[in-house]
């Protein structure tokens, strides 16, 4: 609607495990505008589900071969399709990231996520949450639950970042544990660099928070101390998907399985009436492809 | 007076424009780096464009893209720049600016930087992912340190940012000539001549033109109009070329003279 009330006629879009080029494909099919998205070959062989529901949405998806082939690689060449075709189309940024002011555009978006989930909360438990939980990539599902309770100083909230296959350069994509001060991408944030400033490579088994920076505004959460950013492993959220979907019927998106294992480390330590809110923000349907490479004893 | 700024004093009062090639620093290595630029100058380059190789090179096209990867897999770094810089100023005084993104002048830290930058004879930087609207700190330290500091202009810029543009910006303004990334275009931009006029109008300063100009004819037709013509990708993939053949170093050589001829004559 934006790209419509500025008269464009073509979105684009970046995806890193799909959801959000999805998403915009399906805005995009709703409004007749054109829309490509721009999707990392690696992040392309394990998502083939969502490139076939976006192509099927009439989406072009594009491969992108360069670099790390996945998020990273994905927004440069969104960005610089976007400064080539300005003059008609919209990049839909599809995280809390890049130049001002799309991240406060994403932030504003999302934030309905913690608008509507404080309101239930409230209406259900009568008191607000003690702990609110989500996983951190670019960090627009966090925002957007933490945003409406940043008010709120009793209500401690927690960002887990993907901690891969352990804390080494390369193996993960937890910036605020492994990364320093940076700009990438239009935004000064942290970032997983060497000493030089060049970006590091990044490793997560959710293709979704395998990025190597991390949204300015969650820089400034963290630097002011109102969130807590934290990291789970590949194998903590493997297991957490596992027990969330044995435990409750649900298939959580594995990026979602990073703060569920978050809240599976945290609760035996917590006062039992305490309340926990953990952001559910993707479905695992798109990620049991992947899942299954690690998990054979289901096949 | 700085180097760049001297230089295109005196073009201007001879009429002429400026040649400035860009190149790849540490692609291939070093050495052939050097060695490129000390050819250019004697071809009559008015100031050089030496690129520090970058990760993610977000406003650059395929043939920059991998002179990067390439200069960055021999092992260069902002420290290894600099330190070309060095070598390069014992045996040539021409004009020389750094093309670098901001995040590797971060780690090396602003200061630092632009004092080693002007110690090692650097006399401007273009940074292309700084807005010049966030660019104090950065403004301050290198005009301190006596280095022009180089702002983008593009043809969707607006009079109130022109404006601003013209004011961080001293030794030129950089004017693109067309939306994009860098690399070569067959064609150049309609109504080109309008563009950069009332560029150099809204900033009040000199105004080179890059992106998308890779032959003799556009670079004429481009150097009739502005006070530079930038010229990148396509002596970066000459470079590539003819870099590991025998005698590839005169077929740069042919490129710059006829290059150079065809600015310095705009015809």
């Amino acid at each position: 609607m934006l790209a419509r009330r500025m008269g464009k006629t073509r979105v684009i879009a970046e995806t890193g495990a799909g959801q959000h080029g999805v998403a915009t494909a399906t805005a995009a099919a709703a409004l007749g505008l054109e829309c490509d998205v721009y999707m990392g070959s690696e992040d392309m062989e394990w998502q083939q589900l969502n490139v076939f529901r976006m192509r099927l949405l009439g989406a072009r998806v594009i491969p992108v071969d360069t670099g790390s082939r996945t998020l990273k690689d994905a927004i440069n060449e969104a960005l610089r399709d976007w400064v080539t075709n300005v003059r008609h189309t919209h990049y839909v940024l599809g995280t809390v990231h890049g130049p001002h002011p799309f991240p406060m555009i994403c932030r504003d978006f999302q934030s309905v996520i913690g608008r509507e989930a404080r309101a239930q909360i409230l209406e259900r438990e009568k008191r607000l949450p003690d702990m609110l939980l989500a996983c951190v990539g670019g960090g627009s599902n966090a925002i957007g639950l933490f945003y409406a309770f940043l008010a709120d100083a009793q209500v401690r909230m927690v960002g887990v970042e993907a901690g891969g296959k352990g804390l080494v350069p390369g193996m993960h994509a937890a910036r605020f544990a492994g990364g320093s001060r940076g700009m990438l991408h239009g935004a000064m944030s942290y970032v997983l660099q060497n000493e030089d400033g060049q970006i590091g490579s990044t490793h997560s088994v959710s293709a979704g928070l395998d990025y190597a920076s991390v949204g300015p505004e969650h820089a400034w959460l963290h630097d002011i101390g109102r969130v807590e950013y934290t990291c789970a492993s590949d194998e903590e959220a493997l297991k957490a998907f596992e027990l969330c979907s044995r435990l409750e019927g649900i298939i959580p998106a594995l990026e979602s399985a990073h703060a569920i294992a978050e809240v599976i480390k945290r609760a035996p330590g917590m006062d039992p009436n305490a309340i926990l809110l953990v952001n559910l923000s993707g479905r695992g349907d798109k990620d049991v492809q992947q899942a299954m490479r690690f998990l054979p004893e289901y096949r | 007076m700085n180097r760049i700024e001297e230089r295109l004093a005196l073009l201007k009062q001879a009429g002429k424009t400026a040649f400035i090639p860009f190149l790849m620093a540490g692609d291939p290595d070093f050495a052939s780096s050097e060695e490129i630029v000390f050819l250019l100058d004697r071809s009559g380059a008015d100031i050089i464009e030496y690129g520090v190789p970058f990760s993610d090179p977000v406003g650059d096209g395929p043939v920059i893209q991998q002179a990067a990867q390439r200069a960055l897999r021999g092992g260069a770094s902002m420290k290894e720049v600099l330190e070309s810089v060095r070598r390069i100023r014992t045996r040539s005084s021409v004009p020389l600016m750094l093309f670098s993104y901001l995040n590797p002048i971060l780690a090396y830290g602003i200061e630092a930087f632009a004092r080693d930058a002007a110690e090692a004879g650097v006399d401007g930087v273009l940074c292309v992912d700084l807005p010049p609207d966030e660019a104090a700190e950065y403004k301050r330290l290198l005009d301190a340190a006596g280095i022009c500091t180089i702002f983008l202009a593009a043809p969707t810029t607006t009079e109130v940012r022109l404006k601003l543009i013209g004011e961080q910006s001293s030794g030129f303004v950089y004017y693109i000539s067309r939306l994009g990334v860098t690399g070569e275009r067959a064609i150049l931009e309609k109504d080109l001549e309008r563009a950069v006029t009332r560029v150099k109008k809204l900033t009040g300063k000199p105004v080179c033109v890059g992106f998308g100009i890779s032959t003799p004819e556009q670079a004429a037709a481009v150097a009739s109009m502005a006070d530079g013509v930038v010229i990148g990708s396509a002596l970066v993939r000459l470079i590539h070329e003819q870099s590991a053949r025998p005698g590839g170093i005169d077929a740069i050589k042919v490129w710059a003279d006829n290059m150079s001829r065809a600015i310095h004559e705009k015809h």
